[in-house]
């Protein structure tokens, strides 16, 4: 066990974990953030993506130890009152079918529009392919991107 | 709001009310979850008119939404049903999930086979209608005017020729008091104001904003975590062990064998699980848990075979689990061999036999499809809390009201001592009708006397699947010199079981028609996937039509609705399991939304399907063009008869999932075996459709329909493999037989 210092959500957060401990687990065992969701294990479904230093990382292979001063953003720390544009978007398009993947769908593309806020087809697709939906929601949630996009 | 305001909660006695007795009694510990905002003013007091709603003394109106949600969108749309017959504004409206309760919500609170929206249709809107019609009795008394001169609008109850008016919450108490009408007119489709209205999802903003929803995001004071480790391979159990090096890891509180199912527990059909027997781990942090786990290596022993006869909704059915490690290579071998002393004819019409024998051409074509995995995004899991003489459990199951059955049967507890809460679910799929995690947690939790999180990994759901059987089917056509269609025959089974249904079309428009059916057992655990076995037979089938429409010279719409002709004018056979002005209308439909007809841009390919499941009827043109020998589709042209819509633009989400869900299995996905053990452990193996393989655009259709609801969330996958293949053979001049088509 060890002691972390972490920068979540604006915060400073002090957890004891085991340094192989991925933030994943971290956020939802340690910190009660369940927003960020466990889908694989092994970075292959994007169901917990969230921002370190705005680049939108898989959490759930990223180890606690690994962090440092880096700023950590959840997806409830993506606004305060669910008011981000892409958060906007997807509610305007009602994406979400069960739901599960959505929050790791959303933290994948704001980090892909703070880093370009009009982003092509293709540069949507490549970046969305990592990220799992099961239900299917695939046409609405480049919809969304598009709607969050126009609004930026 | 305040635990203070449950308390004064009011309780009224209703009987009688809709679907033979509806008792109220509510569960105070399930309580209000404000869907529409968190800023909006609760009352003081709620009052309960009935089991399906409450009523604020402000006018706000909670609706119960009874069955699972696992994506599916009941929880909007089934409440919206009670809202149209209440006759009060979307906007006033809060939905809460309602406690298991199986005198109260009837038919049954479960998710499968498309049910929960049409098996609901006059239960929901009778409950919002009878209390409609208790707050217009309590106003007349009030008023002293006849109740049949008092009109509603969005919560306001008026009377003209007085010119009183008021809101329900002012008469919601007076209303709670009064004994429910018997009988109660329920509005005309003309009527509807809010059902065929698109409305937005009630957890959308909780969902978009991560708050915790799903069984896996539920905690509670002093939880344990607990996993499992299973046996590996299929055909084999555990044997008891030395576990003593893995209760000393770090963060770990106990490991034991656990014998979830034992000999003598007599299963239910939800209480599928190949693994009787498991070895619990139990920790303090998921992490922890996780990484003892890697360290245990488990003994195993071969299973014996065994036949049993299990109740499945009230019919004896007889289950044989061979022996021996199953491998992908024989099962394609035996499906291929077919089973001839497991082979019987389930619909004969006309002398085929006789018929094939003078053909003048016979076409015949085989199709296949593996296992699958249902891989819902969240895995299986479930929390217990198990006491002596009680047991709670929450989480994510498709059919709570079983999982109660069997911990009750179980642990020996009387079923009034369990409770199981249902959470929002990441994914059924048909999965999670088989309880058999929350079997698992009540007993690990019961041997730690504490409360107890099972989670599986991404691994442990995968390799302890409940798999889409693998399936295999053979078409075959007898012609004239004229090419005209005069026998009809298919040969369809599977391990275990097969996918046919025999009565639906084209049975019914061909004069000589032969079904047949076979099954091999396996030791491999089996159950539903969304549209069970039509996800395969539909694919074969309208593949098939496809082939012989070109054999014939005919357009393959042309020929459907020509088969359809003939199945209207002169049907052949009494048990034709369909109504063929639905299937015609949205073969008709789609031809005329999708561009049939006129010639398609340069280099795309289009193929059409029709089918009939889950009691709708869904066609889709399927537009494709090839890019490094994979198709890109590019469009996908869908008509719907669903009956009544009650939320269209839910619909049309549920719709494009289907399509993308069974056109993405169809595509890529396949379990495989090798002596036992399943060769796909995680999302690195097993290939799911993703974002850039998915259908650029998806356009859906719904006919124009006055017709109760019927099946929504299953319908449009199963034609949408047909419509694949007919496109990629097309754009390839391949015929695709096999599944995955690019495995």
């Amino acid at each position: 066990m060890a002691t972390f210092n972490l920068h979540i959500n604006g915060k400073q957060q002090q957890v004891d974990a085991d340094p192989s401990t991925p933030v994943l687990w971290v956020l939802r065992d340690n910190l009660n953030l369940v927003g960020t969701k466990f889908g694989c294990g092994i970075a292959m479904c994007g169901a917990c993506t969230i921002h370190v230093d705005d680049v939108a990382t898989r959490s759930c292979v990223l180890p606690v130890s690994a962090i440092g001063s880096k700023k950590i953003t959840t997806i409830e720390g993506l606004s305060e009152k669910a008011d981000h544009p892409v958060q906007k978007a997807w509610m305007e398009k009602d994406v979400p079918q069960c739901g599960y993947c959505q929050a790791g769908q959303i933290m994948t593309a704001a980090a892909l529009l703070k880093k370009n806020a009009n982003p092509s087809d293709e540069e949507i697709e490549s970046t969305m392919s990592g990220n799992l939906c099961r239900c299917g929601t695939y046409q609405r949630i480049k919809a969304a991107i598009k709607t969050a996009a126009a609004s930026l | 709001m305040s635990t203070n305001a449950f308390n004064r909660r009011r309780f009224i006695k209703v009987s009688a009310l809709a679907g033979g007795g509806m008792l109220l009694t509510f569960d105070l510990l399930n309580g209000c979850k404000p869907a529409v905002s968190d800023v909006v003013t609760l009352p003081k007091e709620w009052y309960q008119l009935n089991g399906y709603l409450k009523i604020g003394d402000n006018g706000l109106i909670t609706l119960m939404s009874p069955n699972p949600e696992i994506g599916q969108n009941v929880k909007t749309s089934m409440p919206m049903m009670v809202a149209e017959e209440l006759d009060v504004d979307w906007k006033d409206v809060m939905v809460e999930q309602a406690a298991l309760n199986a005198d109260l919500y009837k038919p049954m609170q479960i998710a499968g086979g498309s049910n929960s929206i049409s098996a609901s249709w006059e239960a929901m809107r009778t409950a919002g209608a009878t209390a409609k019609q208790m707050l217009k009795q309590a106003a007349a008394n009030e008023w002293k005017v006849p109740v049949a001169e008092i009109l509603t609008t969005n919560g306001m109850l008026s009377h003209k020729a007085s010119g009183k008016s008021a809101g329900y919450g002012v008469f919601a108490s007076a209303a709670s008091k009064l004994p429910v009408p018997e009988k109660v007119a329920l509005k005309k489709v003309s009527e509807f104001t809010i059902i065929g209205t698109s409305r937005k999802n009630v957890d959308g903003q909780k969902i978009v904003s991560g708050q915790p929803l799903f069984g896996l995001d539920y905690k509670e004071e002093g939880m344990l975590i607990a996993m499992i480790v299973h046996p590996g391979a299929f055909g084999q159990q555990l044997k008891e062990s030395d576990i003593s090096g893995v209760k000393t890891m770090p963060g770990i509180v106990d490991a034991f064998f656990v014998d979830v199912y034992p000999e003598k527990l007599e299963r239910q059909w939800s209480d599928v699980a190949a693994f009787p027997k498991l070895l619990a781990i139990v920790g303090k942090s998921t992490w922890q848990v996780m990484q003892a786990k890697k360290t245990v290596k488990v003994e195993t022993e071969p299973i014996k075979p065994t036949s049993k006869k299990m109740n499945v909704f009230g019919t004896d059915v007889e289950m044989i689990t061979p022996a021996g490690p199953e491998n992908t290579a024989m099962h394609k071998e035996k499906m291929m061999a077919g089973a001839p002393s497991r082979t019987k004819t389930v619909r004969k019409d006309g002398d085929p036999e006789a018929v094939f024998k003078k053909a003048a051409t016979i076409i015949e074509r085989s199709y296949s499809c593996p296992f699958l995995a249902h891989s819902t995004m969240e895995p299986m899991n479930f929390f217990a809390d198990v006491k002596e003489g009680s047991a709670i459990l929450t989480g994510p199951v498709q059919t709570p009201s079983f999982l109660e059955k069997t911990i009750s049967d179980r642990l020996g507890l009387p079923l009034d001592k369990v409770e199981v809460k249902m959470t929002r679910m990441g994914g059924g799929f048909g999965r999670r009708l088989y309880g058999h995690f929350g079997v698992e947690a009540a007993v690990i939790s019961q041997k730690m006397k504490a409360p107890v999180k099972l989670i599986y990994t991404r691994e442990d759901d995968m390799t302890n699947g409940v798999y889409r059987p693998a399936y295999y089917a053979t078409y075959r056509a007898a012609l004239d010199e004229n090419k005209n269609l005069l026998a009809f025959h298919v040969k369809a089974g599977g391990i275990p079981e097969s996918p046919l249904h025999a009565n639906r079309f084209p049975a019914g428009a061909i004069e000589h028609y032969l079904a047949e059916e076979w099954d091999i057992p396996t030791n491999i655990s089996v159950g539903a996937f969304r549209a069970p076995a039509s996800n395969f037979i539909a694919g074969a089938e309208q593949s098939f039509l496809d082939e012989l429409a070109e054999a014939m010279g005919k357009d393959p719409i042309q020929f459907r609705l020509e088969l359809c002709e003939k199945a209207k004018s002169k049907p052949v056979g009494k048990d034709n399991d369909y109504e063929i002005d639905r299937y015609a209308g949205v073969l008709k439909l789609v031809r005329e939304k999708s561009g049939w007809g006129t010639p398609a841009a340069p280099g795309v390919a289009r193929g059409v399907a029709s089918y009939f499941c889950h009691r709708s009827y869904v066609a889709h043109v399927v537009d494709i063009v090839m890019k490094n020998n994979k198709p890109v589709i590019e469009k996908v042209t869908t008509a719907v008869d669903c009956g009544i819509v009650v939320n269209p633009d839910a619909a049309t989400n549920l719709s494009e999932g289907a399509v993308t869900d069974a056109i993405g299995h169809a595509m890529y996905s396949a379990i495989t075996f090798t002596n036992g053990v399943p060769d796909q452990k995680n999302f690195d193996g097993y290939k799911l459709i993703r974002y850039s393989e998915a259908p650029k655009k998806i356009e859906t259709h719904f006919l124009k329909s006055e017709v109760d609801p019927t099946g929504m969330g299953e319908p449009s996958g199963p034609p949408a493999i047909g419509a694949l293949a007919n496109a990629l053979y097309k754009a390839t001049g391949k015929r695709f037989y096999d599944q995955p088509f690019f495995g």
